[in-house]
């Protein structure tokens, strides 16, 4: 089987300052595919990602997102973030606007669609998180798992190829990390491809068809689930996978 | 009893009391030693004046000035904000000599005393751009016109428009610089995210500043703002000594022609204070109520 690839990256370094976060990366992520990148915190996981849409500029090596070559300075750097959805820990939803608005001020604004159409988007997508009747509220009126799940909503009003998810759940209440998680499982069905960065292993277990184990700026370890969480090859995932399992 | 009486104690009394004392004291000596012949009835007649020959009640130099103080602060802030905040958005910019221009600006205009810095904007700009675009000659052919009365509403005596448009113009590149902190003040209260969430769904940075931005930051920065534009009204005095026609200006002419020292500077002050002690609580009670929302 032939996939495309959407994303490839070969041997990227980050550097912030002095400090290396991105060590020598290579991963190849095709279409469709669910990958999951999890290890312990400060191990570069968000900032990997966030170089996939260009939030972050890497410094040495070469990132093709979607046949586009990621460099500073690139003005097809906004095609390509019409391509890759983000959704982040804090959600990030724009507070002076309401729900509806926040769906559609990227159609409307990037894309360039009437507000009709844009409205239609939005409810459309609405609908898909489970939340229509919270159309004209404020995000502050919302819950916490709620407002993650506009803000998926979000970013699939921008129709993308891609979804990237920065530790989507990491700053919701427990009780809410169900129905966000339940929202992402949907949309692995849908055959999305997506990029999660999370600590949620349940969800890693259920939908990824990858796991990639970084640890120090590195990525230490991509297998297939099966074989990541039964029998993990390098002895730091082991450890990692035993410290968040066990409890 | 008022609430604050109650809870005045007799340390209180005594030094509002030895306050008085001295406030009453100076005031006896200075009675004495000025010899100063208060005219306070000659006062309302150079507020508003009842012209016999037209019938008709007119404002005279005091109100006159105030009105004028009034135009100009209006104008002054319009275009103070819409220069602050083209510089509070370059001081934000990424491009290093956008941000260093703004910052230049900023620097001068904190570190040299507000009336050499009027001095020099009135010799170097507003002059060159009045004559350059020959601003005498058509406010001279309005006041002659038919329409001069509508004109006269908003600016005062035509033939002092060019003077009115220098102080206009001198005042608001002098407030502009502080506007321009609070309007950068307010863009970098809006968190990071909002910025990554914007660029996220792929709007240039133009967009991202017009949609994301300006709107979250500009809802911050209104209290700020509104203190700014009674130091704007305050500072106004200052343009008088470029022979803007307002209220410190006329109060001085009216000084050189009648000696009323202080019962003119006094009713002066009066019409400040009450111009922006109004104001300000004006605007302390629409913050409550959107506050309150």
């Amino acid at each position: 089987m032939t996939r495309k690839t959407i994303i490839v990256a070969e041997n990227i370094d980050k550097f912030f300052g002095d400090f290396q976060a991105l060590t020598d990366i290579n991963l190849q992520i095709h279409q469709g595919e669910r990958v999951v990148v999890c290890g312990p915190s400060g191990s570069g996981k968000s900032t990997l990602i966030r170089c996939f849409n260009g939030l972050e500029n890497h410094d040495a090596g070469t990132l093709r997102v979607n046949d586009i070559e990621l460099h500073e300075d690139v003005p097809k750097i906004r095609q390509l973030r019409q391509d890759v959805g983000m959704v982040f820990q804090q959600f990030n939803l724009f507070p002076h606007l309401t729900i509806l608005e926040n769906l559609m001020i990227g159609p409307m604004k990037v894309r360039k669609l009437g507000s009709q159409q844009a409205e239609a988007l939005a409810r459309k997508y609405l609908e898909r998180v489970r939340i229509p009747e919270q159309a004209d509220k404020r995000p502050a009126q919302l819950s916490g798992g709620q407002q993650q799940r506009v803000a998926i909503a979000r970013a699939l009003c921008m129709e993308p190829q891609v979804m990237l998810f920065d530790e989507p759940t990491s700053s919701l209440d427990p009780e809410m990390i169900g129905e966000v998680l339940d929202v992402m499982v949907e949309l692995a069905e849908t055959g999305m491809t997506m990029v999660v960065v999370t600590h949620e292993m349940g969800f890693a277990r259920k939908v990824a068809d990858t796991m990639v184990f970084m640890e120090a700026g590195k990525i230490v370890e991509v297998s297939p689930p099966e074989t990541f969480f039964t029998n993990p090859t390098s002895a730091r995932a082991r450890v990692f996978l035993d410290q968040i399992l066990d409890h | 009893m008022p609430s604050f009486l109650k809870r005045m104690r007799w340390l209180d009394w005594l030094i509002l009391a030895l306050l008085a004392g001295i406030t009453g004291y100076i005031g006896l000596r200075m009675q004495g030693a000025l010899n100063y012949d208060w005219r306070w009835e000659l006062i309302p007649d150079y507020i508003l004046r009842y012209r016999e020959d037209r019938q008709e009640w007119f404002p005279n130099l005091l109100l006159q000035g105030l009105f004028a103080t009034i135009r100009i602060s209006i104008y002054a802030s319009i275009l103070a904000l819409i220069i602050g905040t083209i510089l509070g958005v370059a001081r934000c910019s990424e491009n290093l000599t956008t941000r260093l221009l703004a910052r230049t600006y900023l620097e001068l205009l904190r570190n040299i005393p507000p009336v050499v810095i009027i001095f020099i904007f009135f010799f170097f700009l507003s002059q060159q751009l009045i004559d350059a675009i020959n601003l005498n000659s058509w406010s001279r052919g309005i006041a002659r016109g038919d329409n001069a009365h509508i004109w006269e509403f908003f600016f005062g005596e035509m033939r002092r428009f060019p003077s009115l448009i220098s102080g206009v113009i001198v005042l608001a590149m002098f407030e502009a610089a502080f506007v321009g902190e609070i309007v950068r003040a307010g863009i970098q209260s809006v968190p990071k995210g909002q910025r990554e969430a914007a660029r996220a769904i792929g709007m240039s940075s133009f967009q991202e500043m017009r949609y994301i931005i300006m709107p979250q930051a500009m809802r911050k920065v209104v209290p700020p703002m509104a203190n700014q534009f009674i130091s704007l009204i305050k500072d106004s005095s200052i343009i008088s000594l470029i022979s803007v026609q307002e209220l410190t200006y006329k109060t001085v002419e009216l000084v050189a022609s009648t000696r009323l020292i202080f019962e003119a500077w006094l009713t002066t002050a009066a019409f400040y204070f009450i111009l922006c002690f109004g104001l300000s609580m004006l605007f302390r009670r629409l913050e409550n109520n959107r506050s309150r929302e």
